[in-house]
């Protein structure tokens, strides 16, 4: 059954992938298509929006309006298609560079604003498509071709961001965790305003080989077992026994209008001042 | 009956993008250009359209793009210093061929430059800010009219044409205020939508001519886009033959049509043995020379491309012909000279003068400058 459903929304004669063997994206990308089906919108009113790397090339194998664009500006181009189309789901997957790195400032904005988006953060700690840079969440101490001598600089934590910057569905899970992402995902494009859904997957490729995990997916699976902590289990863990790991759960889910809605209002406040005041004369 | 009234340059390029039939902005403030996001801030709504204000200049050229998918009219709105923050994502739109139409009002550079005043330095910037290769539509006008005229044009062109077109103002021109006629009636072009069912549609089928129709998002047509070279169906390919064909048919649309995107003025160029070759606001100050050193008996006139680019090469040629010195007056350190020399050397003499100090030249000193190249 699950897999007739992701068949259903696959452009099947794209098959196969670009992800290398272990990838975590096709794992995601399928929570996505379930997530798609209980959600239950025609295909031609989903509009999926991606950047550039490796998550970014998710739309080119899902049957709906799908935008590939340049480097982190997805939710801008995203943004534009859902002020002029409310009524269209509007999903936007990303990896940890576009979004916290090269498209950090419309991410913030987005969850600023509440603009009805949901974006997927693939966040694998690495620039995988241009060989194993470091990036914005590369776990600190970690070897990528631009951290030779390990990574200096402290992870950017996505969850906190998008709490930060004002989002009103912040989720994190990984794609260890399918059943949960999957519902996540869903939970994220029903939300009324902008949806966060952090997700850690792994790249054997370009970071595993690097960090001792070598290129074997199932010792990738088992980091990413490893670094991930349900919330009610990291209650009970100290500081020291959290760094290095990810929290996973929902951070956020509140209902508060975005922007989109109030446009809508003001349109139709305006059209009511322009009757009345087309009654009085 | 067209409507008199006094309005600024840059709110000639709101009320003509409502009028061309714009519903959506998306821009981020830089002077001189904010005036057009203020206004449209306040009108869209009245109209059914929308505005948005992003958090920077590349953000503002993504939602444009995004809004455009949607089969909106589309606008934004910048300076310099923003025009080469729009960059990336106006190549976007060149390779997926996305009407969208950007209005840059130039002021004084290079960097932060003169914010608050005038210069012509970015005609180049405007043919090729982006990496690759590419053709694209610039227009410039020389008046608050011809700014709401070619704003109109500029929306035709981008939905004739399915690209972006370049409105190239400046601050003198944006600034200023004069009596504009508003027609009542303008003529407006909608982009071709698909006339085949979904399953026959492709975003980029050069059977459908130069120009393929592009399918509004909602409409029951989904399809790839995507800034990698791509095959007719939307998706990557780099097929040597793929990529030449839609490479050579992005160009072409534009190519092949310049009889049709040229526009020029000619000013007292009957008989003329000169010509002051001028673009935008420096075509008022050359003007004006004109009628002062044709009281003096300097048979002389103006050639002012409305259409910067593609450039009007057959238009300047037959010029070239004609005359025996073209006098190419800049608001710069010396720009489309090369492309006026590449046409003409051949056929005529050409001089330069200009600077870019934020000011325009005022009309006795082009005349000293050509009376004392003429004698």
């Amino acid at each position: 059954m699950k897999t007739e459903i992701v068949k259903k929304y696959l452009r099947l004669d794209k098959m196969p992938t670009v992800w290398c063997p272990g990838c975590g994206h096709g794992i995601i990308m399928g929570s996505l298509l379930r997530a798609l089906e209980l959600r239950g919108r025609s295909k031609n009113d989903i509009a999926l929006v991606s950047g550039i790397g490796c998550s970014s090339r998710t739309p080119g194998y899902v049957d709906v309006h799908t935008l590939h664009t340049t480097h982190g500006r997805a939710i801008a181009f995203a943004t534009g298609i859902k002020m002029m189309k409310p009524d269209m789901s509007v999903i936007v997957v990303m990896g940890d560079g576009d979004c916290a790195a090269i498209g950090g400032n419309h991410f913030i904005h987005a969850a600023r604003r509440n603009m009805d988006i949901t974006a997927v953060v693939y966040n694998n700690g690495i620039y995988g498509m241009t060989g194993g840079q470091v990036s914005p969440t590369t776990p600190y101490d970690a070897f990528a071709t631009t951290a030779p001598y390990g990574q200096m600089e402290p992870p950017f934590d996505i969850v906190e961001l998008a709490l930060g910057a004002g989002a009103t569905y912040v989720a994190r899970s990984s794609v260890h965790n399918v059943p949960k992402l999957d519902e996540l995902i869903v939970k994220g494009i029903k939300n009324n305003g902008f949806s966060v859904i952090d997700v850690i997957t792994p790249c054997p490729i370009a970071y595993g080989r690097r960090n001792k995990l070598t290129a074997d997916p199932m010792k990738n699976m088992q980091w990413v077992k490893e670094v991930t902590v349900p919330r009610k289990k990291a209650e009970e863990m100290s500081e020291e026994e959290l760094r290095g790991k990810w929290i996973t759960g929902v951070f956020r889910d509140v209902e508060h209008v975005g922007l989109v809605n109030l446009y809508i209002e003001l349109e139709e406040k305006l059209k009511r001042a322009k009757e009345n005041k087309g009654e009085e004369a | 009956m067209a409507k008199r009234k006094i309005i600024s340059g840059n709110h000639a390029v709101a009320e003509a993008a409502i009028k061309a039939g714009c519903r959506f902005f998306a821009g981020y403030p830089i002077t001189p250009s904010s005036e057009i996001a203020e206004k449209l801030s306040e009108v869209l709504p009245k109209y059914g359209g929308r505005f948005i204000q992003m958090e920077d200049e590349l953000a503002s050229m993504g939602a444009v793009i995004g809004a455009s998918l949607t089969g909106a009219k589309v606008l934004t709105a910048t300076s310099g210093p923003g025009f080469s923050l729009k960059q990336e994502n106006l190549g976007f739109a060149i390779m997926a061929e996305i009407p969208v139409v950007v209005v840059n009002v130039q002021r004084g550079g290079p960097s932060t430059g003169l914010p608050t005043f005038t210069s012509q330095q970015d005609l180049m910037q405007a043919r090729w800010g982006r990496h690759g290769d590419q053709e694209i539509i610039v227009l410039m006008p020389d008046s608050v009219q011809e700014t709401y005229d070619l704003t109109i044009r500029a929306f035709n062109l981008a939905e004739k044409y399915r690209t972006p077109v370049i409105l190239l103002s400046d601050e003198v021109i944006s600034h200023m205020s004069e009596p504009v006629d508003i027609p009542d009636e303008v003529e407006i072009v909608d982009r071709a939508k698909p006339d085949v069912p979904p399953e026959e549609y492709y975003p980029f089928d050069s059977s459908k001519g130069l120009v393929p129709p592009l399918a509004p998002y909602g409409t029951g047509y989904r399809y790839h886009i995507t800034g990698l070279n791509h095959d007719k169906t939307g998706f990557p390919s780099n097929d040597p033959e793929i990529v030449h064909n839609q490479m050579l048919r992005k160009l072409n649309k534009i190519r092949k049509n310049t009889d049709d995107i040229v526009e020029v003025e000619e000013f007292k160029l009957k008989g003329a043995k000169y010509a002051i070759f001028a673009l935008g606001s420096v075509g008022r100050t050359a003007k004006q020379t004109v009628i002062n050193l044709r009281k003096e008996g300097v048979p002389i006139g103006v050639f002012r491309p409305k259409t910067l680019w593609p450039f009007p090469e057959k238009e300047i040629i037959e010029l070239g012909k004609k005359v025996e010195k073209i006098f190419v007056i800049e608001l710069n350190y010396g720009q489309i000279i090369g492309e006026v020399e590449r046409w003409v050397s051949k056929y005529t003499e050409v001089e330069w003068y200009g600077r870019a100090t934020g000011r325009l030249i005022p009309p006795r000193e082009i005349g000293a400058f050509i009376k004392e190249k003429i004698e």
